[in-house]
């Protein structure tokens, strides 16, 4: 099958949901989602064996061909790698959430709906090669975030967390999207591996540093770095398969795997490699420190998320400054890309195992608060041997596969001694110090997870529920998960061939021909050198900072909230929010009255405008047909019944007064020969005087006595000149011909192309059709909204609000 | 307040057969004469809107017991199936097709699929219209 077709499977399947929830609500839909992430890990993992050698696939299918926009999915290391993360991750939260999500109580259609929409706009992210359909995955991974997130949405703090992460995140979006264009701009294509090929003379240009730091931006915020991270502690509000799934197993990697796909894009330019670099390790440093604030089990895994991301992040810009030394390929920098994938690869299953463990805790206790979790190692004996594995593995301890990453980190951030291109003989010694610090916390937030939760003394007079082991179903994919954090460990070079290599090939195109080329061999016992020291010294301070952590953690709450980035946020969401309702009520007063003084005064003066400007005021009297009696009748009626609108006394002596002018002008349609003209505005006169009788009912007095309206000065300006603009376009227009009339183009064509002999309604259904198409929709509108301001209305009188 | 409204009613029981006959006419005759669904279905209401003057609100729904925002949701439809129809045959989005026929009853006849599209118009000309006057009417 095409592959381009495969990333819809998805959201095909997405489309039976609602049907299989509604007949067989008795069988968990979950099992039947099931089958859709499970068949598609399975296919792609067939492809591996050909990608391991280096092979790539590519599949199209156009989309817009008029704008050369088409799904391309092209599938090599760095893509296959994720796609399997996104089905196989998937899978297993699947599988967990059919034992977390209850079958009655909860609203599976919308949730798998939701999942499934996700699970398409992922594997788009990732395969696509397109830049444009790129950026249409990439906004659609942020809207299902957001409906998942709000997935619980009679909850304040879910509706919050879910406005807050689409806000940041699709801000990102939109200024990747510019950096996107850019792009196309400098390079002519919208295809990532064609702008590769041109990387060279892409960095000369002058939009380069600008679609850098644009792209990086849309990195940033989905993949949670610093100062855009905030939006992911918040939506920790989501179910937890949810949180498992995209805000630590896949979504928030897109922005990683940005990086990754456009590294060698950019990497040529040492403001992406100290932009990446710097943000990565500064979020990694900042949110393990504050990680140990939170007092929500899953705040915490949201803050390691947040700081593990920016690990990876760091490597990844390390990995940019192989791009900068001759023979990197030999030296200890060719380590940074080969962790940075590793260590993806890796957190994604101590993680994901991790947060269905909070889960479980919150599912069989009722709780997540950990100042009131303790003591349930006895109780829960699976799931805390689970989350021992994961937190150990995060921690970086043996025999756990995050030791071996973390090994590779500090390998890669101390390599940053053989880049001293930039004479940067001083400032490289940060990087592995931050790094340093950053992984002793890094260690005691791990022991804090699982310790204080399954140590310590049990308290079950502050538990809701009464504590006890999760089902057997629940427990799979956590399992599972952690049997691949020990596993990994013993056979690290095997996932290293099978999955790392071709990733690094796909980011360092330029120093790898193919994914043999990498040398790299994995090893857990590499000789006394400085990472082992490093390694020795986080678990000693690391140990000692967490045994006395009672005594420290209380100076976190001397940290002031009104400085936070929280903060700042939601005054930034208040101020744009008050700021704008401000604004508009500057001029918008509610009464159409003055909307239709701001619309024709806008109007005059833009129609006035251009016909002074392109001189077109032309007046002509020549080729003028002879002005007959009926004709003088007919306007002087007109005119009479006009200036009787302006001096009624009674609104209903206007209406009628209206419905004189209405038929004045059909009568002059009909003395001109259109018959069409004349009859609907004979019909539309008819109804809308009834309209207005209808709604005399409801019109507001214009004053007590009945008495003429004032003569407002204002009013009258505009509605001369609205008169006087008219009459100028009608005569310029008469009196000039810049383009020959379509109407003999009609004349023509009415009958032998379109098959009709009324040109009017022809026009109307065919020449002219999508303008009746989208009038008629805008009917249909216009419909509603009335229906939603009379019958629906909201009394005053009660006070009510929506919201209340 | 109700007035003697016998010779309203009276007549608007003839007018109103005589108005939507010829809004049937108008309509069908559109292509090739003045007339067309615009003004097909804005006759249709104002026959409507006869009754109902005549009349009153609750009696003719219940004579014509319509949901216009349907009658609107389903003549969109139509209009917007009959533009995207010609992307099942291959040709730009909105082209319309045509040919002469030879019906019973008829003789040869000309059809169109812009007739489709414009009952599509005609449904939500008075699907609209109703919505707005009933809505207003109703609201005391």
């Amino acid at each position: 099958m095409s592959l381009v077709f495969l990333i819809f499977i998805p959201i095909l399947a997405a489309l039976f949901i609602p049907l299989l929830f509604k007949r067989l609500g008795q069988i968990h839909t979950g099992w039947f989602v099931l089958l859709v992430p499970a068949a598609l890990f399975l296919y792609y993992a067939t492809r591996l064996p050909s990608v391991m050698e280096g092979g790539t696939y590519v599949s199209e299918l156009s989309w817009i061909p008029s704008l050369d926009i088409a799904f391309v999915a092209y599938l090599d290391g760095l893509s296959l790698l994720f796609t399997l993360l996104i089905t196989g991750i998937g899978a297993l939260v699947v599988l967990y959430s059919i034992f977390y999500l209850d079958k009655h109580r909860e609203q599976l259609h919308n949730f798998y709906v939701y999942l499934l929409i996700f699970m398409s706009a992922m594997l788009g992210v990732v395969q696509s090669d397109h830049l444009i359909t790129l950026y249409l995955f990439w906004e659609l991974t942020s809207i299902s975030s957001f409906l998942l997130i709000a997935y619980w949405y009679t909850r304040d703090r879910s509706r919050f967390g879910a406005l807050k992460s689409m806000m940041i995140t699709v801000f990102g979006g939109l200024m990747m999207l510019g950096g996107f264009v850019l792009l196309s701009i400098m390079g002519g294509t919208y295809s990532i591996r064609e702008l590769i090929a041109q990387a060279p003379e892409l960095a000369q240009h002058d939009f380069f540093i600008w679609a850098l730091v644009l792209v990086l931006l849309g990195a940033f915020t989905k993949s949670a770095q610093f100062p855009f991270y905030i939006w992911l502690p918040d939506a920790m509000e989501a179910p937890t398969p949810v949180s498992a799934y995209l805000h630590s197993a896949t979504m928030v990697k897109a922005g990683i795997y940005l990086v990754a796909r456009l590294t060698p894009v950019f990497a040529l330019s040492e403001v992406w490699m100290w932009l990446v670099a710097g943000v990565g390790l500064f979020t990694m440093v900042w949110a393990s420190f504050f990680a140990l604030k939170q007092k929500d089990l899953k705040g915490i895994l949201a803050f390691s998320t947040v700081s593990q991301l920016g690990l990876i992040m760091s490597l990844l810009g390390v990995a940019a400054a192989a791009y900068h030394v001759e023979g990197a390929a030999d030296s200890y920098l060719k380590y940074a890309a080969f962790a940075a994938i590793f260590h993806l690869i890796n957190h994604a299953t101590f993680k994901g195992s991790l947060f269905m463990i909070a889960g479980i805790v919150d599912h069989e206790t009722g709780t997540r608060d950990i100042r009131k979790l303790g003591g349930l190692m006895s109780l829960m004996p699976v799931s805390f041997t689970v989350a021992l594995i994961g937190s150990l593995s995060m921690a970086g301890l043996p025999p756990f596969n995050g030791f071996l990453s973390k090994e590779m980190f500090l390998t890669a951030m101390l390599s940053l001694q053989e880049f001293n291109m930039f004479s940067m003989d001083v400032w490289w010694v940060l990087f592995p110090i931050i790094a340093w610090i950053g992984s002793v916390f890094t260690f005691i937030y791990s022991l804090y997870f699982v310790f204080h939760t399954f140590a310590g003394k049990h308290q079950p007079e502050e538990l809701p529920k009464q504590a006890h082991e999760a089902p057997i179903g629940m427990l799979i994919s956590p399992v599972l998960l952690a049997a691949l954090v020990v596993l990994i460990f013993f056979i690290p070079n095997l996932i290293g061939d099978w999955l790392v290599k071709p990733a690094v090939a796909a980011i360092q195109p330029f120093l790898y021909d193919s994914p043999q080329n990498v040398d790299i061999h994995v090893s857990a016992w590499h000789g006394f050198n400085t990472e082992l020291f490093m390694t020795l010294g986080i678990f000693a301070i690391g140990g000692l900072m967490f045994w006395t952590l009672r005594k420290w953690q209380h100076l976190y709450d001397l940290y002031p909230d009104a400085i936070s980035l929280n903060r700042l946020y939601d005054e930034m969401m208040l101020l744009s929010d008050g700021g704008a309702n401000r604004f508009s009520r500057i001029y918008m007063t509610g009464f159409i009255r003055s909307y239709l003084v701001y619309m024709f005064s806008f109007m005059t003066f833009i129609v006035l405008l251009t016909l002074f400007l392109n001189e077109a005021f032309q007046i002509d009297f020549s080729n003028l047909a002879p002005i007959g009696v009926y004709e003088i009748v007919i306007l002087l009626a007109l005119v009479g019944a006009t200036l009787t609108i302006l001096g009624a006394k009674s609104r209903l002596t206007a209406i009628i007064a209206l419905g004189a002018v209405g038929y004045s002008v059909a009568l002059l349609f009909v003395i001109f020969r259109a018959p069409d003209l004349a009859l609907t505005q004979l019909v539309i006169e008819t109804i809308s005087v009834a309209l207005f009788l209808l709604a005399f009912y409801h019109l507001p007095q214009i004053s007590r006595k009945e008495e003429r309206m004032k003569f407002r000065f204002g009013n009258a300006l505009v509605a001369l000149g609205v008169g006087v603009t008219m009459t100028l376009v009608a005569l310029s227009a008469h009196s000039q011909k810049a383009l020959p009339s379509i109407s003999e183009f009609y004349k023509e064509t009415v009958y032998s192309e379109a098959g009709g002999g009324n040109i009017v309604n022809v026009i109307l259904v065919d020449y002219r059709g999508f303008d009746t198409l989208f009038e008629i929709a805008v009917l249909g509108i216009a419909g509603i909204g009335i229906i939603t301001m009379i019958r629906l209305r909201l009394t005053k009188k009660e006070g009510q609000h929506e919201n209340k | 307040m109700r007035t003697n409204d016998v010779m309203l009613q009276t007549a608007t029981k003839v007018v109103t057969f005589i108005i939507l006959m010829f809004a049937v006419h108008i309509f069908f005759a559109g292509h090739y004469t003045p007339g067309g669904g615009f003004v097909g279905g804005l006759l249709t209401a104002s026959a409507i809107v006869l009754l109902m003057l005549a009349f009153d609100i609750p009696t003719i729904k219940k004579i014509l017991p319509i949901n216009y925002v349907v009658l609107t949701a389903v003549g969109l439809l139509i209009a917007i199936a009959t533009a995207s129809a010609s992307i099942i045959f291959d040709v730009p989005f909105f082209t319309h097709a045509y040919d002469y026929f030879d019906l019973p009853l008829f003789g040869e006849t000309s059809l169109h699929s812009a007739l489709l599209f414009d009952i599509g118009v005609y449904l939500v000309v008075v699907g609209v219209t109703m919505t707005i006057i009933q809505t207003i009417g109703e609201d005391e």
